[in-house]
């Protein structure tokens, strides 16, 4: 009965779903054909143009290199962000003496980073994938200070009476705890990171859906334009749920069992 | 051995004032021994053992643990919830016995065998129940208690006190028990150490020769009756 009834919601909530989408293509469609414009290409029209990326491997191409990037920079933002961060909430003196820098790289303009990335270290792949992983950096640490803080010291105090070796501490006791913030800081970091990587692309890149968008927008293309977003979108939705969420529901399985 | 020598143990305060929070408290506690450390309400029995256990090293005097491992039983149970029942014990043990059998240990205490049982999923006295395994499990050269059966209700903590005592004659070590229960340090232990109200010394140090199990309600009177104050 309640897995009939629990079936039952979920195929209306999928159905809502689709026919939210349906409402917005059709809105879309609408407009295309009311207003016969360029800069409004028809659903189908972006869809053919897809289609003819995809199977001459253009799409390929772009679509991976800026997946890579996002994948760098994130690694990268992720490792060095959760590093300071747990630093940052360990120790009150540390935190004291950089907060300040934190606070001022928080409120820096991804578009200032990433212009004076490219303007000391060149015009190449490191300054582009450092500048995307230093705008995020701040945001990382923030969060994981956060959680470093909201650690259980009686579970530290039961671990270090156990001697428990500081490998078996670190995976048992501490990433558990911090896991929420770490996938706190994963969603907010890829959806900030794609866009960012973007700009990146757009300025300094001669490849990737940044450099695609910037080369149609010469050409006031706006079919490529929607084009190229709408299939880096679905990327991204693919990469939320067959990483993201099974990861989640992962390293969550614990709290669902209620006594 | 066991030998505590504190000579005193203070905290400061928010405003740097001296708050003294342990006196003279020295006493000892023999391999395969069972020590009670009573006394009032904040009287710093707790704070002995947190720096017994090593937990606090800012104190006046010295401590000689024995050599081996240390375990201990905290007032919470202490469970890493995303980790199960099983794997809370085993993190625990040192690499030598990573390959323990536990099934004798949980079988002795009542812990049901689930493989997929989370401390979520647990009653406060089994979850008690699975912090003794965990603390038996590593075969401690000593044992700490802090209050091991506070917030259960009678019938509970007197059936986890004999589960208790039946692992510990199972496997004998040096253990000493915090509680301010003396009805409960009467019948469980051989020697109990009686605190002063904070900053806490000791005041009395009470033998008990009838051996545990045959220690009937007025033998565990006269042994309360002692540790009262004038008594």
């Amino acid at each position: 009965m309640s897995t009939e009834r629990l079936a039952v919601a979920r195929a209306t909530e999928a159905l809502t779903v689709i026919l939210s989408l349906a409402v917005l293509y059709g809105l879309w469609a609408g407009m295309a054909a009311i207003l016969q414009s360029r800069e409004l290409p028809a659903p189908d029209a972006v869809f053919a143009f897809l289609w003819n990326e995809a199977v001459n491997g253009e799409l390929w191409l772009h679509l991976g290199m800026t997946l890579l990037r996002v994948a760098a920079a994130f690694l990268i933002a992720m490792a060095i962000g959760s590093a300071i961060g747990i630093a940052l909430g360990r120790s009150r003196l540390a935190d004291r003496l950089f907060d300040p820098w934190l606070i001022l790289l928080l409120n820096l303009p991804a578009l200032v980073v990433i212009v004076l990335a490219y303007i000391w270290f060149g015009l190449n792949e490191v300054s582009a994938i450092g500048a995307v992983a230093l705008t995020k950096i701040p945001n990382v640490a923030v969060t994981i200070r956060e959680g470093t803080r909201a650690i259980d010291p009686t579970l530290t105090e039961m671990a270090k009476v156990f001697r428990f070796p500081p490998g078996r501490l670190l995976r048992h006791v501490i990433l558990p705890q911090l896991q929420p913030y770490f996938a706190a800081a994963t969603r907010s970091g890829i959806a900030l990171i794609w866009k960012i990587v973007l700009v990146v692309e757009l300025l300094g890149r001669s490849n990737g859906v940044g450099f695609q968008i910037y080369t149609y927008f010469q050409f006031f293309d706006v079919r490529a334009i929607l084009g190229y977003s709408l299939a880096f979108v679905a990327v991204m939705l693919l990469v939320e749920m067959i990483v993201v969420q099974p990861l989640e529901r992962q390293a969550t399985r614990w709290r669902k069992r209620d006594a | 051995m066991l030998e505590v020598d504190i000579r005193s143990k203070s905290f400061r305060t928010a405003r740097g004032a001296e708050l003294p929070a342990l006196g003279e408290v020295g006493f000892t506690v023999a391999p395969g021994e069972f020590v009670c450390l009573t006394g009032p309400s904040g009287c710093g029995k707790t704070t002995t053992l947190k720096l017994i256990l090593g937990l606090d090293t800012d104190f006046e005097g010295s401590i000689r643990r024995p050599s081996g491992r240390l375990a201990a039983v905290f007032q919470e149970p202490r469970l890493l919830p995303w980790r199960s029942v099983e794997q809370n014990v085993r993190l625990a043990l040192p690499e030598e016995l990573a390959s323990a059998d536990l099934t004798p240990l949980f079988e002795l205490l009542g812990i049901p065998a689930t493989e997929r049982l989370y401390p979520g999923e647990l009653s406060l006295g089994m979850a008690r129940r699975v912090a003794l395994a965990r603390a038996f499990a590593l075969e401690p050269a000593l044992l700490l208690l802090d209050e091991p059966f506070v917030s259960l209700d009678d019938a509970t903590a007197e059936r986890l006190r004999t589960l208790l005592m039946s692992v510990w004659n199972a496997r004998p070590t040096a253990a000493l028990m915090v509680t301010h229960n003396l009805r409960e340090a009467a019948e469980l232990a051989d020697r109990i150490v009686l605190l002063s109200e904070r900053p806490g010394h000791v005041v009395k140090v009470v033998s008990i020769d009838t051996p545990r199990g045959a220690r009937d309600a007025a033998t565990i009177d006269r042994i309360v009756s002692k540790l009262r104050p004038r008594g």
